[in-house]
């Protein structure tokens, strides 16, 4: 064997590798990309919107909230102003999971028409600014500070 | 004061470097030592101003002056000292200030004990060294500017962001991700001044720059670790990685720098490899800078990215800049790169190198893919998409499987020849101790493919690199008649370079035991208990006691008294807590992990009533976690071995095996 040729077939072996990785990267991603959508763009997407790994990102609807701690089920709306899905979820909510607030959704959504989610996520503002006042977040705390007398 | 003595340091650092970068072109060319002797004095005043801004700007912090912009951005009068000291890098430009200070001290240090060597390999390294340096004074000057005027002076600061000043870890994780990311710059310019030069053929750039490329990945892999552990920490979530982008900029030239730090062998050994070793250099360098990039230019939203500015297309400019000078480089040497030796014996250490340094490269590109795939398609289509985890995992887990094996085969093998017979008894104990952990998997119920060829060959990689201390140290006491404790300290300190190798390969497995036995058994619930109530997770049985609250200086804390119970016994109490900074309007977690042997016990606070009467906490047991962190200073104690400077001849490149370096072979 020429060292020639061996080159030749070292260099084959490694665009065959090559390929093979990009193909495989290739299909990974295509199954894997999790699409960051509104209430209203995933409606839109209708059947194909089902049983696929979707960030959905929007507002709790107000009044919506229904939590059982002791079975440790939350369920409630998220709403874009349009569009509205119904999620459920497991687990206690965030601390600043409220009405209005602003949250991202990991999961998928079902057929029955509920989005079942798989992680809750707080949207808040990574830039931290000062709350406005009587907003402290401390201040709704303080009564089980003073229950226990630190 | 403190002001203008900073930003008027890194002016004249700018001007200096800018000078020393211009001039150290004609001394080379025209042969003038003494102009020389003045670039390297650029390089070590620009470490000398950069110092002083560094201080300066620290001491800012420490007096709460805030005329300062940066004090007046991170700065609190309420912070506690330490974690006032260490928001010198909590923001953007604080940390642009830290990073400029490190590569100066990386700079002058390099060009300090190399100035006597003659040629112009160093010369032209030290020119790269300042036109780094430069760049990173641009970005203090211009966009990353730490040292603007407030006006009015404000009393008070808003402090550091709340999860940078809730663990000690913050004060460790940054300072050794610095130090690795821009050590890297060390043989990146080495490289680069090997090429301009023209001393490439040679490995003078490799060994000359070998300890401080060993050393910064030792950082490097102290800071991932570390971070890790903050991860685990402070978020509360129960794990310790995420494929999240910033994590990804970390690994990304980790995996570069590794794969480099083995095949630099094979050019050593061999002569072979030349180009792809440069390559590999640059390639991360370069990764360093787009990992910076990444994290810094507010592109991705986390923890890292602090502010959204133009400081990114700076950053795209100089990965522009350096990736096609790199090239023509490069392409200018290439008649000088050509291999020595050729791959004459398939099944040999050489072959083991280049299959790890394929694999490498390989989850290199899927990690970097996986973690730039959102920011092209929405750039490119306009839709917001994250490449989830399971992407990572799927395609991650196949390599890792694969470089565990290889992590035993290869120091099995011998350099140049076949294996011979003696290969056998050399796997043999990595064979069966593979072989009972994967039994000892399955007892425990472990049904994953990839779980079982994880422990089978952390095993068998384990086993190996282990025979190989015994293998030495016994043939040691044979033939010196030495203890067996001293002849290995003598067969370690005989050839630190292999042995640091092997050590660094056992820290490597018990990370991988770590994190396959913490993802594969993994077991949590959460739970709404009133107090006297109790949950129990995986065996252990924890029992609410009280909720309770305390005010800190800095902070006011929330926090549930957790009983660990053995029958009726209290054996230990665990207090996961809640820490509410006045400046955010989110709580920051603050679990608390009980560790032991196998595993920690990890409890997270969730929700609480404001009346005591309930909290919900997340409980998790965690096996094996622990080993994950002692790996790493196994990892670490693996990287000293190799950086530490005495006593060590410089490696002669040999052309048949040496008797001696393969030990009692």
């Amino acid at each position: 064997m020429t060292s020639k040729r061996t080159k030749w077939g070292a260099l084959a072996a490694v665009g065959v590798l090559a390929v093979a990785f990009a193909w495989l990267i290739y299909g990974g991603l295509d199954s894997n990309v999790v699409y960051f959508l509104t209430p209203k763009e995933l409606l839109a997407k209708g059947t194909e919107g089902y049983d696929k790994p979707v960030r959905l990102g929007g507002q709790v609807k107000p009044g919506s909230v229904v939590w059982d701690e002791q079975k440790l089920d939350l369920r409630f709306a998220v709403t874009d102003g349009t569009g509205e899905i119904a999620v459920q979820s497991k687990g206690a909510p965030p601390q600043m999971f409220k009405d209005g607030q602003g949250v991202v959704v990991e999961g998928r959504y079902g057929r029955d028409g509920v989005f079942k989610s798989t992680s809750l996520m707080v949207k808040h503002s990574n830039e931290y600014k000062a709350p406005t006042k009587g907003e402290r977040p401390s201040e709704m705390y303080k009564s089980l500070m003073k229950s226990t007398g630190t | 004061m403190t002001r203008l003595l900073a930003s008027n340091a890194i002016l004249v650092a700018a001007a200096i470097t800018a000078l020393g970068a211009f001039l150290m072109p004609f001394a080379v060319r025209r042969g003038r030592r003494d102009w020389l002797m003045l670039g390297y004095a650029a390089v070590y005043t620009n470490f000398v101003l950069v110092t002083v801004a560094t201080l300066a700007l620290v001491w800012g912090l420490v007096s709460h002056d805030f005329s300062i912009a940066y004090v007046a951005q991170v700065g609190s009068r309420a912070t506690p000292t330490f974690y006032t000291i260490i928001s010198l890098w909590g923001a953007l430009e604080g940390s642009i200030v830290f990073w400029a200070w490190v590569l100066a001290m990386y700079g002058a240090a390099v060009v300090w004990f190399n100035r006597n060597r003659e040629g112009n390999l160093v010369p032209y390294a030290a020119l790269t060294l300042l036109v780094v340096s430069l760049f990173f004074h641009v970005l203090l000057i211009g966009p990353a500017n730490p040292f603007g005027a407030v006006f009015p002076v404000p009393f008070d600061g808003p402090g550091p962001n709340p999860l940078l000043q809730n663990h000690i870890l913050m004060g460790v994780h940054p300072p050794l991700l610095y130090l690795g990311y821009v050590g890297m710059t060390v043989p990146f310019a080495f490289a680069v001044g090997a090429m301009l030069s023209g001393e490439v053929a040679s490995d003078d750039w490799i060994r000359l720059t070998r300890r401080w490329t060993v050393a910064s990945w030792g950082f490097l892999t102290a800071a991932i670790i570390a971070g890790m552990w903050w991860s685990y920490e402070v978020l509360g979530w129960g794990g310790y990685w995420a494929w999240d982008p910033v994590e990804n900029a970390s690994f990304i030239p980790w995996l570069t720098a590794t794969a480099y730090l083995h095949s630099v062998m094979v050019q050593e050994r061999r002569g072979m490899l030349k180009l792809w070793n440069l390559n590999l250099m640059v390639g991360t360098f370069v990764l360093t800078i787009l990992g910076t990039f990444l994290t810094r230019s507010g592109i991705i939203s986390s923890v890292h990215a602090f502010t959204t500015g133009t400081i990114g297309y700076f950053f795209l400019a100089f990965i522009g800049i350096v990736l096609i000078a790199a090239l023509f480089m490069v392409a200018g040497n290439s008649d000088r790169l050509a291999s020595d030796g050729k791959l004459d014996v398939p099944v040999s250490r050489e072959t083991a190198f280049l299959l790890q340094n394929l694999f490498f490269t390989a989850f290199m590109f899927t990690v970097l893919i996986g973690t730039l795939f959102p920011l092209v398609a929405e750039a490119a289509r306009g839709v917001k998409v994250s490449v989830g985890e399971p992407f990572f995992n799927k395609m991650s887990l196949p390599l890792m499987v694969a470089l565990l094996f290889l992590m035993g085969v290869g120091p099995a093998l011998p350099w140049r020849k076949a294996a011979g017979p003696e290969l056998k008894g050399r796997l043999l104990p990595g064979i069966v101790l593979g072989v009972l952990m994967l039994v000892a998997v399955i007892v425990a119920g472990g049904r994953s493919v990839y779980a079982m060829l994880a422990f089978l060959f952390a095993g068998f990689a384990l086993g190996v690199n282990l025979q190989e201390f015994v293998r030495g140290a016994n043939a040691r006491v044979k033939a010196h008649g030495e203890s067996w404790p001293m002849a290995l300290v003598r067969l370690v300190a005989g050839n630190r370079r292999r042995y640091s190798g092997y050590v660094a390969h056992i820290g490597v497995v018990l990370v991988a035991v770590g994190v396959a036995a913490s993802s594969t058994f993994k077991k949590e619930q959460e739970a709404t208990l009133k107090p006297g109530e109790t949950v129990t997770v995986a065996g252990k049985t924890l029992r609410f006691k009280s909720a309770w609250g305390r005010q800190e200086r800095q902070r006011e804390v929330i926090g549930a008294t957790m009983e660990l119970m053995d029958g009726d016994r209290v054996i230990g109490t665990i207090e996961p807590r809640m820490n509410y900074y006045p400046t955010s309007q989110q709580p920051v977690p603050t679990p608390d992990v009980r560790s032991g042997w196998t595993g920690d016990i990890y409890l997270n606070l969730m929700a609480f009533k404001q009346d005591g009467s309930n909290v919900t906490v997340k409980v998790i047991w965690e096996p094996l976690v622990p080993w994950i962190w002692i790996g790493g200073l196994v990892l670490c104690l693996g990287a000293i071995l190799g950086a530490w400077p005495t006593g060590d001849r410089p490696a002669t490149r040999t052309a048949g095996a040496p008797a001696l370096r393969e030990g009692a072979a």
